[in-house]
Protein backbone atom coordinates (compact mmCIF):
# COMPACT_ATOMS: atom_id res chain seq x y z
CA UNK A 1 0.00 0.00 0.00
CA UNK A 2 3.00 2.77 0.98
CA UNK A 3 4.61 1.75 -2.05
CA UNK A 4 1.01 2.58 -4.11
CA UNK A 5 0.76 5.86 -2.34
CA UNK A 6 4.01 6.59 -3.17
CA UNK A 7 3.73 5.73 -7.16
CA UNK A 8 0.51 7.55 -7.42
CA UNK A 9 2.31 10.71 -5.30
CA UNK A 10 5.48 10.63 -7.46
CA UNK A 11 3.28 10.45 -10.46
CA UNK A 12 0.81 13.85 -9.62
CA UNK A 13 4.42 15.41 -9.27
CA UNK A 14 5.12 14.24 -13.18
CA UNK A 15 1.55 14.49 -13.84
CA UNK A 16 1.68 18.61 -12.91
CA UNK A 17 4.62 18.90 -15.64
CA UNK A 18 1.90 17.07 -17.84
CA UNK A 19 -0.62 19.40 -16.88
CA UNK A 20 1.27 22.81 -17.44
CA UNK A 21 2.34 21.51 -21.11
CA UNK A 22 -0.97 20.05 -21.96
CA UNK A 23 -2.45 23.08 -20.85
CA UNK A 24 -0.08 25.41 -23.23
CA UNK A 25 -0.74 23.15 -25.73
CA UNK A 26 -4.81 24.05 -25.23
CA UNK A 27 -4.04 27.40 -25.13
CA UNK A 28 -2.51 27.13 -28.20
CA UNK A 29 -4.96 24.90 -30.10
CA UNK A 30 -8.13 27.23 -28.75
CA UNK A 31 -6.87 30.00 -31.00
CA UNK A 32 -5.42 28.12 -33.75
CA UNK A 33 -7.11 24.64 -33.42
CA UNK A 34 -4.03 22.94 -33.97
CA UNK A 35 -1.87 21.40 -31.92
CA UNK A 36 2.15 23.06 -31.60
CA UNK A 37 4.23 20.55 -31.82
CA UNK A 38 7.16 22.61 -31.12
CA UNK A 39 5.83 23.60 -27.19
CA UNK A 40 8.29 21.06 -25.75
CA UNK A 41 11.45 22.26 -27.68
CA UNK A 42 10.54 25.80 -26.91
CA UNK A 43 10.31 24.50 -23.73
CA UNK A 44 13.67 22.67 -23.68
CA UNK A 45 15.66 25.67 -24.95
CA UNK A 46 14.17 28.26 -21.80
CA UNK A 47 15.54 25.64 -19.68
CA UNK A 48 18.64 25.75 -21.33
CA UNK A 49 18.62 29.78 -20.93
CA UNK A 50 18.17 29.42 -17.53
CA UNK A 51 21.50 26.93 -17.59
CA UNK A 52 23.13 29.54 -18.91
CA UNK A 53 21.90 31.89 -16.16
CA UNK A 54 22.40 29.32 -13.10
CA UNK A 55 26.32 29.00 -14.92
CA UNK A 56 26.81 32.21 -15.39
CA UNK A 57 26.01 32.56 -11.39
CA UNK A 58 22.95 33.78 -11.28
CA UNK A 59 20.63 32.91 -8.15
CA UNK A 60 18.44 29.86 -9.08
CA UNK A 61 15.17 32.72 -8.46
CA UNK A 62 16.71 35.04 -10.30
CA UNK A 63 17.49 32.80 -13.15
CA UNK A 64 13.93 31.14 -13.06
CA UNK A 65 12.04 34.80 -13.32
CA UNK A 66 14.36 35.96 -15.97
CA UNK A 67 13.45 32.68 -17.78
CA UNK A 68 10.18 33.30 -17.81
CA UNK A 69 10.05 36.34 -18.85
CA UNK A 70 12.35 35.14 -21.50
CA UNK A 71 10.32 32.25 -22.79
CA UNK A 72 7.54 35.08 -22.81
CA UNK A 73 8.99 37.23 -25.02
CA UNK A 74 10.29 34.56 -27.34
CA UNK A 75 6.85 33.19 -27.25
CA UNK A 76 5.32 36.49 -28.18
CA UNK A 77 7.74 36.97 -30.95
CA UNK A 78 7.32 33.68 -32.80
CA UNK A 79 3.59 34.24 -32.96
CA UNK A 80 4.40 37.97 -34.54
CA UNK A 81 7.40 37.18 -37.02
CA UNK A 82 6.82 33.33 -37.92
CA UNK A 83 3.24 32.47 -37.11
CA UNK A 84 0.94 35.38 -37.96
CA UNK A 85 1.98 35.21 -41.61
CA UNK A 86 0.84 31.59 -42.18
CA UNK A 87 -2.25 32.62 -40.08
CA UNK A 88 -4.73 32.14 -43.32
CA UNK A 89 -2.62 29.38 -44.47
CA UNK A 90 -4.12 25.68 -45.12
CA UNK A 91 -3.92 23.56 -42.33
CA UNK A 92 -0.56 21.44 -43.30
CA UNK A 93 1.55 24.71 -44.00
CA UNK A 94 1.13 25.50 -40.66
CA UNK A 95 1.67 22.10 -39.10
CA UNK A 96 4.58 22.35 -41.03
CA UNK A 97 5.91 25.68 -39.41
CA UNK A 98 5.65 24.24 -36.48
CA UNK A 99 7.22 21.02 -36.72
CA UNK A 100 9.88 23.22 -38.81
CA UNK A 101 9.89 25.39 -35.49
CA UNK A 102 10.85 22.07 -33.21
CA UNK A 103 13.74 20.48 -35.28
CA UNK A 104 14.89 24.32 -35.29
CA UNK A 105 15.02 24.77 -31.42
CA UNK A 106 16.28 21.13 -31.16
CA UNK A 107 19.29 21.68 -33.75
CA UNK A 108 20.41 25.05 -32.29
CA UNK A 109 20.05 24.04 -28.56
CA UNK A 110 22.39 21.30 -30.08
CA UNK A 111 24.61 23.46 -32.07
CA UNK A 112 24.64 25.89 -28.71
CA UNK A 113 25.28 23.37 -25.63
CA UNK A 114 26.17 20.12 -27.32
CA UNK A 115 24.18 16.99 -26.91
CA UNK A 116 25.71 16.08 -24.11
CA UNK A 117 23.91 15.57 -21.13
CA UNK A 118 24.00 17.84 -18.30
CA UNK A 119 22.46 17.93 -14.83
CA UNK A 120 20.24 20.61 -13.24
CA UNK A 121 19.70 21.99 -9.95
CA UNK A 122 16.63 21.61 -7.87
CA UNK A 123 15.72 24.92 -5.65
CA UNK A 124 14.30 22.71 -3.06
CA UNK A 125 16.50 20.88 -0.61
CA UNK A 126 17.93 17.10 -0.88
CA UNK A 127 16.23 16.25 2.16
CA UNK A 128 11.94 14.58 2.26
CA UNK A 129 10.54 17.62 3.74
CA UNK A 130 8.23 16.54 6.84
CA UNK A 131 10.63 13.38 7.30
CA UNK A 132 8.08 11.77 4.84
CA UNK A 133 8.84 8.72 2.84
CA UNK A 134 6.24 9.49 0.23
CA UNK A 135 7.38 12.42 -1.47
CA UNK A 136 11.06 13.65 -2.41
CA UNK A 137 10.88 17.61 -1.51
CA UNK A 138 11.87 18.61 -5.62
CA UNK A 139 8.19 16.53 -6.08
CA UNK A 140 6.41 18.06 -3.40
CA UNK A 141 8.37 21.52 -4.36
CA UNK A 142 7.23 21.20 -8.50
CA UNK A 143 4.00 20.21 -7.58
CA UNK A 144 3.43 23.28 -5.48
CA UNK A 145 5.01 25.71 -7.91
CA UNK A 146 2.29 23.54 -11.13
CA UNK A 147 -0.33 24.33 -9.09
CA UNK A 148 0.52 28.04 -7.81
CA UNK A 149 1.07 28.39 -12.00
CA UNK A 150 -2.28 26.90 -12.66
CA UNK A 151 -4.07 29.11 -10.10
CA UNK A 152 -2.57 32.28 -11.10
CA UNK A 153 -3.79 31.31 -14.73
CA UNK A 154 -6.86 30.70 -13.58
CA UNK A 155 -7.37 33.97 -11.45
CA UNK A 156 -6.12 36.22 -14.47
CA UNK A 157 -8.60 34.01 -16.95
CA UNK A 158 -10.86 34.25 -14.97
CA UNK A 159 -11.29 37.53 -13.20
CA UNK A 160 -9.29 40.10 -15.53
CA UNK A 161 -10.34 42.49 -18.73
CA UNK A 162 -7.40 41.37 -20.04
CA UNK A 163 -7.68 37.21 -19.52
CA UNK A 164 -11.59 37.82 -20.71
CA UNK A 165 -10.52 39.68 -23.96
CA UNK A 166 -8.34 36.77 -24.78
CA UNK A 167 -11.05 34.34 -24.06
CA UNK A 168 -13.32 35.84 -26.68
CA UNK A 169 -10.34 36.85 -28.94
CA UNK A 170 -9.73 32.75 -29.17
CA UNK A 171 -13.29 32.15 -29.20
CA UNK A 172 -14.57 34.31 -32.14
CA UNK A 173 -12.24 36.24 -33.15
CA UNK A 174 -14.45 38.28 -35.46
CA UNK A 175 -16.59 39.36 -33.33
CA UNK A 176 -13.81 40.33 -31.24
CA UNK A 177 -12.74 43.36 -33.60
CA UNK A 178 -16.25 44.13 -33.59
CA UNK A 179 -16.00 45.20 -29.86
CA UNK A 180 -12.28 46.83 -30.71
CA UNK A 181 -10.29 43.94 -29.08
CA UNK A 182 -6.83 43.87 -30.72
CA UNK A 183 -7.14 40.13 -31.66
CA UNK A 184 -3.64 39.46 -33.51
CA UNK A 185 -2.04 41.00 -29.84
CA UNK A 186 -4.14 38.86 -27.82
CA UNK A 187 -3.09 35.17 -30.14
CA UNK A 188 0.86 36.58 -29.63
CA UNK A 189 -0.08 37.35 -25.81
CA UNK A 190 -1.35 33.53 -25.63
CA UNK A 191 2.14 31.82 -27.54
CA UNK A 192 3.65 34.27 -24.71
CA UNK A 193 1.89 32.66 -21.64
CA UNK A 194 1.89 29.32 -23.34
CA UNK A 195 5.54 29.62 -23.60
CA UNK A 196 6.24 30.99 -20.17
CA UNK A 197 4.26 27.49 -18.50
CA UNK A 198 6.34 25.88 -20.91
CA UNK A 199 9.64 27.02 -19.34
CA UNK A 200 8.60 26.44 -15.77
CA UNK A 201 7.72 23.16 -16.59
CA UNK A 202 11.01 22.36 -18.25
CA UNK A 203 12.70 23.88 -15.29
CA UNK A 204 10.74 21.35 -13.22
CA UNK A 205 11.23 18.62 -14.84
CA UNK A 206 14.69 19.25 -15.91
CA UNK A 207 16.30 18.03 -12.80
CA UNK A 208 14.93 14.87 -13.24
CA UNK A 209 15.16 13.57 -16.13
CA UNK A 210 18.21 15.97 -17.03
CA UNK A 211 18.82 18.52 -19.55
CA UNK A 212 19.60 17.42 -22.89
CA UNK A 213 18.25 18.75 -26.53
CA UNK A 214 15.56 15.48 -26.53
CA UNK A 215 14.47 16.03 -22.88
CA UNK A 216 10.60 17.41 -24.13
CA UNK A 217 10.02 14.49 -26.64
CA UNK A 218 8.26 12.09 -24.18
CA UNK A 219 6.96 14.72 -21.90
CA UNK A 220 5.06 16.31 -24.88
CA UNK A 221 3.79 13.29 -25.66
CA UNK A 222 2.42 12.62 -22.57
CA UNK A 223 1.56 15.89 -22.49
CA UNK A 224 -0.77 15.92 -25.32
CA UNK A 225 -2.06 12.69 -24.29
CA UNK A 226 -3.49 14.51 -21.18
CA UNK A 227 -4.64 17.15 -23.48
CA UNK A 228 -6.43 14.85 -25.55
CA UNK A 229 -7.87 13.00 -22.06
CA UNK A 230 -9.16 16.12 -20.94
CA UNK A 231 -10.52 17.70 -23.93
CA UNK A 232 -8.12 19.47 -26.11
CA UNK A 233 -10.58 22.65 -26.09
CA UNK A 234 -11.20 22.28 -22.43
CA UNK A 235 -8.41 23.81 -20.60
CA UNK A 236 -9.62 22.64 -16.85
CA UNK A 237 -9.63 19.42 -18.41
CA UNK A 238 -6.49 19.21 -19.72
CA UNK A 239 -4.73 19.94 -16.69
CA UNK A 240 -6.88 17.09 -15.01
CA UNK A 241 -6.19 14.71 -18.11
CA UNK A 242 -2.06 15.44 -17.42
CA UNK A 243 -2.44 14.70 -13.86
CA UNK A 244 -4.68 11.77 -14.30
CA UNK A 245 -1.85 10.61 -17.38
CA UNK A 246 1.09 11.17 -14.62
CA UNK A 247 -0.66 8.97 -12.14
CA UNK A 248 -1.84 6.13 -14.72
CA UNK A 249 2.13 6.38 -16.20
CA UNK A 250 3.83 5.39 -13.01
CA UNK A 251 1.60 3.12 -11.81
CA UNK A 252 1.95 1.42 -14.66
CA UNK A 253 5.93 1.90 -14.90
CA UNK A 254 6.08 0.36 -11.32
CA UNK A 255 3.70 -2.53 -11.58
CA UNK A 256 3.30 -3.44 -15.64
CA UNK A 257 7.04 -2.39 -16.42
CA UNK A 258 8.51 0.57 -17.08
CA UNK A 259 9.25 -0.29 -20.81
CA UNK A 260 5.58 0.24 -21.33
CA UNK A 261 4.85 3.74 -20.02
CA UNK A 262 5.67 5.52 -23.51
CA UNK A 263 3.04 2.93 -25.15
CA UNK A 264 0.49 3.97 -22.76
CA UNK A 265 0.57 7.73 -23.69
CA UNK A 266 -0.07 6.19 -27.48
CA UNK A 267 -2.68 3.61 -26.21
CA UNK A 268 -4.21 6.72 -24.12
CA UNK A 269 -3.83 8.86 -27.47
CA UNK A 270 -5.42 6.55 -30.01
CA UNK A 271 -7.61 5.05 -27.57
CA UNK A 272 -9.06 8.68 -26.65
CA UNK A 273 -9.30 9.56 -30.57
CA UNK A 274 -11.08 6.27 -31.29
CA UNK A 275 -13.78 6.17 -28.48
CA UNK A 276 -14.53 10.04 -27.26
CA UNK A 277 -12.42 12.13 -29.70
CA UNK A 278 -13.64 15.27 -27.42
CA UNK A 279 -12.26 13.89 -24.38
CA UNK A 280 -13.66 13.79 -21.13
CA UNK A 281 -14.74 17.74 -21.03
CA UNK A 282 -14.07 18.81 -24.17
CA UNK A 283 -16.97 19.80 -26.63
CA UNK A 284 -18.51 18.00 -29.38
CA UNK A 285 -18.21 19.40 -32.46
CA UNK A 286 -20.95 19.47 -34.97
CA UNK A 287 -20.37 20.71 -38.38
CA UNK A 288 -23.49 21.47 -40.23
CA UNK A 289 -23.12 20.52 -44.01
CA UNK B 1 -19.60 74.52 -43.52
CA UNK B 2 -20.66 74.36 -39.80
CA UNK B 3 -19.80 71.66 -37.39
CA UNK B 4 -23.30 70.57 -37.13
CA UNK B 5 -23.74 69.83 -40.70
CA UNK B 6 -21.09 67.82 -41.19
CA UNK B 7 -22.90 64.10 -41.18
CA UNK B 8 -21.75 61.50 -38.57
CA UNK B 9 -20.96 59.19 -41.13
CA UNK B 10 -20.02 60.08 -44.50
CA UNK B 11 -19.43 57.46 -47.14
CA UNK B 12 -18.70 58.58 -51.12
CA UNK B 13 -18.51 55.69 -53.73
CA UNK B 14 -18.45 53.09 -51.44
CA UNK B 15 -17.10 49.77 -53.24
CA UNK B 16 -16.81 46.06 -51.58
CA UNK B 17 -15.81 42.68 -53.16
CA UNK B 18 -15.17 39.28 -51.68
CA UNK B 19 -12.51 37.73 -53.71
CA UNK B 20 -13.20 38.50 -57.60
CA UNK B 21 -17.03 39.03 -56.95
CA UNK B 22 -17.68 43.00 -57.04
CA UNK B 23 -20.93 43.14 -54.24
CA UNK B 24 -20.83 47.25 -54.17
CA UNK B 25 -20.45 49.71 -56.98
CA UNK B 26 -19.98 53.01 -55.57
CA UNK B 27 -22.42 53.45 -53.29
CA UNK B 28 -23.02 57.20 -51.47
CA UNK B 29 -25.02 57.64 -48.12
CA UNK B 30 -24.82 59.59 -44.93
CA UNK B 31 -26.04 59.10 -41.49
CA UNK B 32 -26.67 62.71 -39.77
CA UNK B 33 -25.91 63.56 -36.59
CA UNK B 34 -28.18 61.34 -33.96
CA UNK B 35 -29.99 60.52 -37.07
CA UNK B 36 -31.07 56.86 -38.27
CA UNK B 37 -30.40 55.48 -41.70
CA UNK B 38 -32.04 52.52 -42.95
CA UNK B 39 -31.17 50.75 -45.64
CA UNK B 40 -33.52 48.53 -47.47
CA UNK B 41 -33.20 46.08 -49.96
CA UNK B 42 -33.71 42.18 -51.33
CA UNK B 43 -32.05 39.28 -49.78
CA UNK B 44 -28.35 39.33 -51.60
CA UNK B 45 -28.90 43.25 -52.50
CA UNK B 46 -25.46 43.62 -50.54
CA UNK B 47 -27.04 45.06 -47.08
CA UNK B 48 -24.51 43.36 -44.79
CA UNK B 49 -21.59 43.85 -47.26
CA UNK B 50 -22.61 47.55 -46.76
CA UNK B 51 -22.21 47.18 -43.23
CA UNK B 52 -18.70 45.53 -43.03
CA UNK B 53 -17.55 47.45 -45.60
CA UNK B 54 -18.44 50.63 -43.24
CA UNK B 55 -15.96 48.93 -40.83
CA UNK B 56 -13.03 47.48 -43.04
CA UNK B 57 -13.82 43.72 -42.19
CA UNK B 58 -13.58 43.18 -46.34
CA UNK B 59 -11.83 43.98 -49.07
CA UNK B 60 -13.23 48.04 -49.54
CA UNK B 61 -12.78 50.93 -51.72
CA UNK B 62 -14.18 54.18 -51.08
CA UNK B 63 -14.56 57.00 -48.53
CA UNK B 64 -15.61 56.81 -45.53
CA UNK B 65 -15.59 59.46 -42.50
CA UNK B 66 -16.60 59.44 -39.42
CA UNK B 67 -17.73 62.86 -37.88
CA UNK B 68 -15.83 64.41 -40.90
CA UNK B 69 -12.47 62.68 -40.37
CA UNK B 70 -11.34 59.21 -42.79
CA UNK B 71 -11.78 55.95 -41.49
CA UNK B 72 -11.58 53.88 -44.50
CA UNK B 73 -8.65 51.45 -44.60
CA UNK B 74 -8.07 51.70 -40.98
CA UNK B 75 -8.23 48.47 -39.17
CA UNK B 76 -11.80 47.32 -38.00
CA UNK B 77 -10.75 47.34 -34.30
CA UNK B 78 -9.29 51.23 -34.73
CA UNK B 79 -12.55 52.03 -36.37
CA UNK B 80 -14.54 50.34 -33.20
CA UNK B 81 -12.47 52.40 -30.72
CA UNK B 82 -13.66 55.88 -32.42
CA UNK B 83 -17.09 54.78 -31.27
CA UNK B 84 -18.41 52.89 -33.81
CA UNK B 85 -20.40 49.61 -32.52
CA UNK B 86 -21.68 46.91 -34.93
CA UNK B 87 -24.79 44.60 -34.35
CA UNK B 88 -23.15 41.65 -36.85
CA UNK B 89 -24.74 39.26 -39.04
CA UNK B 90 -25.28 36.22 -37.48
CA UNK B 91 -25.14 37.65 -33.90
CA UNK B 92 -21.51 36.82 -33.16
CA UNK B 93 -22.22 35.77 -29.84
CA UNK B 94 -19.42 34.47 -27.91
CA UNK B 95 -20.90 31.07 -27.15
CA UNK B 96 -18.85 29.93 -24.43
CA UNK B 97 -18.79 33.16 -22.20
CA UNK B 98 -21.47 34.24 -19.98
CA UNK B 99 -24.00 36.28 -20.85
CA UNK B 100 -22.09 38.53 -18.45
CA UNK B 101 -18.71 38.36 -19.64
CA UNK B 102 -20.11 39.05 -23.23
CA UNK B 103 -21.60 42.62 -22.20
CA UNK B 104 -18.36 43.47 -20.24
CA UNK B 105 -16.49 42.00 -23.56
CA UNK B 106 -18.42 44.81 -24.74
CA UNK B 107 -17.06 47.43 -22.53
CA UNK B 108 -13.82 46.44 -23.40
CA UNK B 109 -12.44 49.84 -24.86
CA UNK B 110 -13.41 51.78 -22.16
CA UNK B 111 -12.05 52.71 -18.83
CA UNK B 112 -14.85 54.87 -17.13
CA UNK B 113 -15.23 51.72 -14.63
CA UNK B 114 -18.29 53.33 -12.65
CA UNK B 115 -20.26 54.07 -15.93
CA UNK B 116 -20.16 50.45 -16.73
CA UNK B 117 -21.11 49.28 -13.90
CA UNK B 118 -24.15 51.51 -14.88
CA UNK B 119 -24.84 50.69 -18.14
CA UNK B 120 -24.75 47.28 -17.09
CA UNK B 121 -27.93 47.95 -15.09
CA UNK B 122 -29.59 50.08 -18.15
CA UNK B 123 -28.63 46.33 -20.71
CA UNK B 124 -30.74 44.48 -18.08
CA UNK B 125 -33.69 46.99 -17.77
CA UNK B 126 -33.93 46.68 -21.40
CA UNK B 127 -33.73 43.38 -21.81
CA UNK B 128 -34.60 41.58 -18.17
CA UNK B 129 -34.46 38.36 -19.66
CA UNK B 130 -30.21 39.13 -20.29
CA UNK B 131 -30.25 39.75 -16.09
CA UNK B 132 -32.24 36.23 -15.24
CA UNK B 133 -29.50 34.42 -17.61
CA UNK B 134 -26.34 36.57 -16.72
CA UNK B 135 -24.57 33.51 -15.40
CA UNK B 136 -25.77 31.26 -18.27
CA UNK B 137 -23.33 30.27 -21.46
CA UNK B 138 -24.55 32.64 -23.92
CA UNK B 139 -24.59 29.66 -26.17
CA UNK B 140 -27.36 28.59 -24.60
CA UNK B 141 -29.32 31.47 -25.16
CA UNK B 142 -32.19 30.98 -27.75
CA UNK B 143 -31.82 32.94 -30.41
CA UNK B 144 -33.92 35.68 -29.84
CA UNK B 145 -32.18 36.63 -26.53
CA UNK B 146 -28.92 36.10 -28.58
CA UNK B 147 -29.91 38.93 -30.56
CA UNK B 148 -30.78 40.81 -27.48
CA UNK B 149 -27.75 40.02 -26.67
CA UNK B 150 -25.72 41.46 -29.63
CA UNK B 151 -27.80 44.87 -29.41
CA UNK B 152 -26.51 45.08 -25.88
CA UNK B 153 -23.23 44.14 -26.44
CA UNK B 154 -22.75 46.89 -29.14
CA UNK B 155 -24.51 49.61 -26.68
CA UNK B 156 -22.08 48.86 -24.42
CA UNK B 157 -19.22 50.52 -26.30
CA UNK B 158 -21.36 53.57 -25.50
CA UNK B 159 -20.84 54.16 -29.28
CA UNK B 160 -21.59 57.45 -31.43
CA UNK B 161 -22.54 55.58 -34.64
CA UNK B 162 -24.46 51.75 -33.88
CA UNK B 163 -24.41 49.55 -36.83
CA UNK B 164 -27.33 47.68 -37.20
CA UNK B 165 -27.54 44.50 -39.34
CA UNK B 166 -31.31 42.85 -39.24
CA UNK B 167 -31.71 43.14 -35.42
CA UNK B 168 -35.25 41.95 -35.81
CA UNK B 169 -33.99 38.41 -37.33
CA UNK B 170 -35.06 35.73 -35.20
CA UNK B 171 -37.14 37.94 -32.58
CA UNK B 172 -40.81 37.21 -31.83
CA UNK B 173 -42.85 40.29 -33.26
CA UNK B 174 -44.17 41.53 -29.87
CA UNK B 175 -40.34 41.44 -29.23
CA UNK B 176 -39.33 43.29 -32.18
CA UNK B 177 -41.74 46.33 -31.12
CA UNK B 178 -39.99 46.67 -28.10
CA UNK B 179 -36.78 46.16 -29.48
CA UNK B 180 -37.44 49.49 -31.91
CA UNK B 181 -38.81 51.27 -28.96
CA UNK B 182 -35.72 50.82 -27.09
CA UNK B 183 -33.84 51.69 -29.88
CA UNK B 184 -35.56 55.25 -30.90
CA UNK B 185 -35.64 55.61 -26.99
CA UNK B 186 -31.64 55.29 -27.08
CA UNK B 187 -31.30 57.36 -30.45
CA UNK B 188 -33.48 60.19 -28.74
CA UNK B 189 -31.92 59.97 -25.10
CA UNK B 190 -28.14 59.64 -26.44
CA UNK B 191 -28.01 60.80 -29.77
CA UNK B 192 -26.76 57.68 -31.08
CA UNK B 193 -26.64 57.83 -34.66
CA UNK B 194 -27.70 54.33 -36.14
CA UNK B 195 -27.45 52.84 -39.79
CA UNK B 196 -29.99 49.92 -39.71
CA UNK B 197 -30.24 46.73 -42.09
CA UNK B 198 -33.48 45.38 -41.88
CA UNK B 199 -35.68 43.05 -44.19
CA UNK B 200 -38.47 44.25 -42.17
CA UNK B 201 -39.24 47.77 -44.33
CA UNK B 202 -42.36 49.03 -42.48
CA UNK B 203 -40.15 48.98 -38.79
CA UNK B 204 -37.00 50.19 -40.21
CA UNK B 205 -38.99 53.27 -42.46
CA UNK B 206 -41.06 54.32 -39.00
CA UNK B 207 -37.87 53.99 -37.02
CA UNK B 208 -35.66 55.98 -39.87
CA UNK B 209 -35.50 59.50 -40.62
CA UNK B 210 -33.50 58.55 -44.05
CA UNK B 211 -34.00 55.55 -46.52
CA UNK B 212 -31.63 54.22 -49.08
CA UNK B 213 -32.84 51.17 -51.62
CA UNK B 214 -30.04 49.19 -52.56
CA UNK B 215 -30.78 46.64 -55.37
CA UNK B 216 -27.68 44.17 -56.46
CA UNK B 217 -25.30 46.54 -54.76
CA UNK B 218 -26.26 50.14 -56.13
CA UNK B 219 -28.89 52.64 -54.40
CA UNK B 220 -31.51 53.20 -56.61
CA UNK B 221 -33.20 55.06 -54.77
CA UNK B 222 -32.96 57.70 -51.64
CA UNK B 223 -34.80 60.05 -49.64
CA UNK B 224 -36.50 60.55 -46.40
CA UNK B 225 -37.82 58.01 -45.15
CA UNK B 226 -41.52 59.33 -45.32
CA UNK B 227 -40.74 60.04 -49.15
CA UNK B 228 -39.64 56.51 -49.36
CA UNK B 229 -42.97 55.23 -47.39
CA UNK B 230 -45.39 56.72 -49.64
CA UNK B 231 -43.30 55.74 -52.95
CA UNK B 232 -45.54 53.22 -54.80
CA UNK B 233 -42.50 50.75 -56.20
CA UNK B 234 -41.47 50.54 -52.39
CA UNK B 235 -44.59 49.80 -51.29
CA UNK B 236 -46.03 47.09 -53.17
CA UNK B 237 -42.51 45.30 -53.28
CA UNK B 238 -41.35 46.06 -49.67
CA UNK B 239 -44.17 46.53 -47.66
CA UNK B 240 -46.44 44.44 -49.01
CA UNK B 241 -49.17 46.56 -49.44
Amino acid sequence: MDQFLHQVLSGLATGGIYASVALALVMIYQATHLVNFAQGEMAMFATYLAWALLQAGVPYWGAFAITVAGAFVLGVAIERIIIRPVENAPILAVVIVFIALLVIFNSIAGWIFSYTIKPFPSPFPKEPLFGNSYVSSHELGSMSITLVVLLLLFVFFRFTPLGLAMRAAAQNPVSSRLVGIRVGWMLALGWGLAAAIGAIAGMMVAPTVFLEPNMMGGILLYAFAGALLGGIDSPGGAVLGGFLVGVLENVVGAYIGTELKLTLALVVIVGVLVVRPSGMFGKVHVVRV
Amino acid sequence: MSASSVPLLDVRGLAAQYGPTRVLHGIDFAVAEGGITTILGANGAGKTTLLRAVCNMIKTSGEVRLAGARIDGQATESIVRQGVAHVPDGRGTFMNLSVEENLRVGAHVRRDRSEVGADFERMYAHFPRLKERRRQQAGTLSGGEQQMLAVSRALMLRPRLLLLDEPSFGLAPLIVQQLFEILRGINQSDRIGMLLVEQNAAMALALADQAYLLETGRVVMSGSAETIRNDESVRRSYLGY
